[in-house]
């Protein structure tokens, strides 16, 4: 079942094409990306699925409801954790939690049993008692994933959850989202612009640009497709010509024993080129990277780029409207 | 239900965050004891009107003076929680607009109608003098104030997007109305566009309720006065409620 669907939904702001005519379908269960640069169309597209942006036209189904015409009913069957930190600074981190079960309608003999689950998920029991003034960027994150997941929502909507957050921390909630997604069956629709989250946690992966989706499918299958890969190899007498006519190798080159062999599938084919390429005494593989689909497909990088741009544009585009 | 929930979420958040930030209770109390103190006093060593005299007959005029400010800033801050996170959070919560403004106004009505009953305690030692009638109608006075004016500052803080007009609001609502209201002088003999703007002014209605039940000294008829704040009351909160359905 679709779980997500849009239908040519566009976000224009003044002059900038934001979001332009994207058809989408993510399926119950899964975990899915949008990767792209900042400014790329993501959190917008986020935003209009989560009922806080109007799309300018078309529009889009969140567990089976419409986003413009039954904004609650999409509200109750999704979860979000926001870019920037948005939990109350002036209240404790159980207090925020509390709020939230009662403003989603956690019945109320649940409640607490429920906010120590998610707590203890998170690793913020002791520090629950606190005010979250005191809490470090990686705790306030922890709690508000854990808010996002309080009343056990449909969908998980993650913005950037990862940003600014230490490798550990980072690595600690990957797990997190992959547990929760297999044991509660969670849809995760998350953006991001760090590649190897990308990698390590989607199920399928649509890469943005500019409001456009330039490539849609699971990582692999993006990197097999668009990606080569190299095979670096020390031989003393190379097979050269023989490697060369092998259908899937595009290039070869071969200079004092040291072989540099552009492929794709290194995975498939290794074996027979290894076999035929002659006795090596050192070989380097290279897989290629989501970066190098999305450079392929726009011809630059994925730009790491500061927490605030989003919140600013924003900002910027309220106080235009 | 989960609306009702919401809504006392919200309320318990505002009295939660209210009662931790003691710095703003206390200044709550200091500055209605200074006007009493120093401005009350200070002109009521060479004025008293009808009988009273000068500090007691401004204390219903304080006592308005402290709920006024403390609701309409407290609406005011809205936009502050706008630009925060915090609120896009409660903004995407499944409740509806009127809960969302409901729950912050009467969170709002409970911080002003806190800081009254302590300026009310105060009163004591200003020589005034409760009985029940008095006290369950100044309550309701106040009640009616409290909810008028911050939904009256929820109903602007909505639909500002930044701080920069806050001395005008300053200027041209929160000073007038409380100059304008005869908080701190008489009804009687003003001249004749001050008689006007003091009839208009919805808090004239409510300084001159309480201080007829308070010290006996009143203008206007008691339903006149009561009439005259629920009226007050009733348009504030329509217009923070169309005011919070068009926020985004």
């Amino acid at each position: 079942m679709m779980i997500i669907e849009t239908f040519g939904i566009t976000k224009v702001f003044k002059t900038l094409v934001a979001v332009d005519h994207i058809d989408l379908s993510v399926e119950e269960g899964e975990i899915f990306g949008l990767l792209g640069p900042n400014g790329a169309g993501k959190t917008t597209l986020l935003s209009m699925l989560a009922t806080i942006l109007k799309p300018t036209e078309g529009t889009a189904k969140v567990n089976g409801y419409d986003v413009i015409h039954q904004p609650a009913k999409v509200r109750k069957s999704i979860g979000m954790v926001f870019q920037a930190p948005s939990s109350d600074e002036l209240l404790t981190g159980w207090e925020n939690l509390y709020l939230h079960a009662m403003m989603y309608g956690v019945p109320s003999h649940v409640r607490r049993s429920r906010i120590d689950e998610v707590l203890e998920l998170v690793d913020l029991k002791d520090r629950a008692k606190y005010l979250v003034k005191t809490y470090s960027g990686g705790m306030r994150r922890r709690l508000e994933l854990a808010r996002g997941l309080l009343h056990k929502p449909k969908i998980l909507f993650l913005d950037e959850p990862t940003l600014g957050l230490d490798p550990q921390t980072r690595s600690h909630i990957w797990d997190y989202i992959k547990r929760l997604s297999k044991e509660e069956g969670v849809t995760v629709l998350i953006t991001t612009h760090y590649m190897e989250e990308a990698d390590a946690l989607c199920d399928r992966v649509a890469i943005i640009d500019h409001g456009k989706i330039r490539a849609l499918d699971s990582p692999a299958n993006l990197k097999m497709k668009v990606g080569k890969s190299m095979i670096k190899a020390k031989v003393k007498n190379p097979n050269v010509e023989v490697i060369r006519s092998l259908p899937y190798v595009s290039k070869v080159e071969a200079k004092d024993g040291n072989v540099t062999i552009i492929l794709s599938e290194v995975g498939a084919h290794i074996q027979e080129v290894l076999c035929n390429l002659g006795e090596a005494s050192f070989v380097e593989l290279r897989e290629p990277t989501l970066n190098d689909v999305f450079l392929q497909l726009t011809g630059r990088g994925i730009r790491e780029e500061s927490a605030e741009g989003w919140e600013e544009k924003l900002i910027q585009v309220r106080t235009n409207e | 239900m989960s609306e009702l929930s919401g809504l006392y979420a919200l309320w318990y958040r505002e009295v939660k965050v209210f009662l931790r930030e003691r710095s703003r209770i206390i200044s709550s109390i200091v500055n209605p004891i200074i006007w009493l103190v120093a401005f009350g006093g200070g002109l009521g060593s060479t004025i008293s009107f009808g009988g009273a005299d000068y500090q007691t007959f401004i204390f219903p005029g304080v006592l308005m003076l402290t709920v006024l400010f403390t609701s309409i800033f407290f609406g005011l801050y809205i936009v502050w929680d706008k630009r925060m996170d915090f609120f896009k959070e409660v903004m995407v919560a499944p409740l509806s607009r009127l809960t969302l403004f409901t729950g912050k106004m009467m969170g709002g009505c409970t911080d002003s109608l806190l800081q009254g009953s302590f300026l009310i305690i105060i009163g004591l030692f200003f020589n005034i003098k409760y009985t029940l009638y008095s006290l369950v109608l100044v309550i309701i006075f106040l009640l009616f104030l409290s909810a008028a004016t911050t939904s009256l500052g929820l109903a602007i803080g909505a639909q500002l997007s930044s701080f920069e007009g806050f001395g005008l609001i300053q200027s041209f609502v929160i000073m007038p109305l409380f100059f304008l209201s005869g908080a701190l002088y008489p009804l009687e003999n003003l001249p004749e566009w001050l008689l006007i703007v003091t009839r208009v002014n919805p808090l004239t209605y409510i300084v001159d309720g309480m201080r007829g039940a308070l010290l006996g000294l009143n203008h206007f008829p008691l339903w006149m006065d009561l009439g005259a704040a629920l009226a007050f009351m009733v348009a504030m909160i329509l217009a923070g409620t169309l005011s919070f359905m068009r926020m985004h």
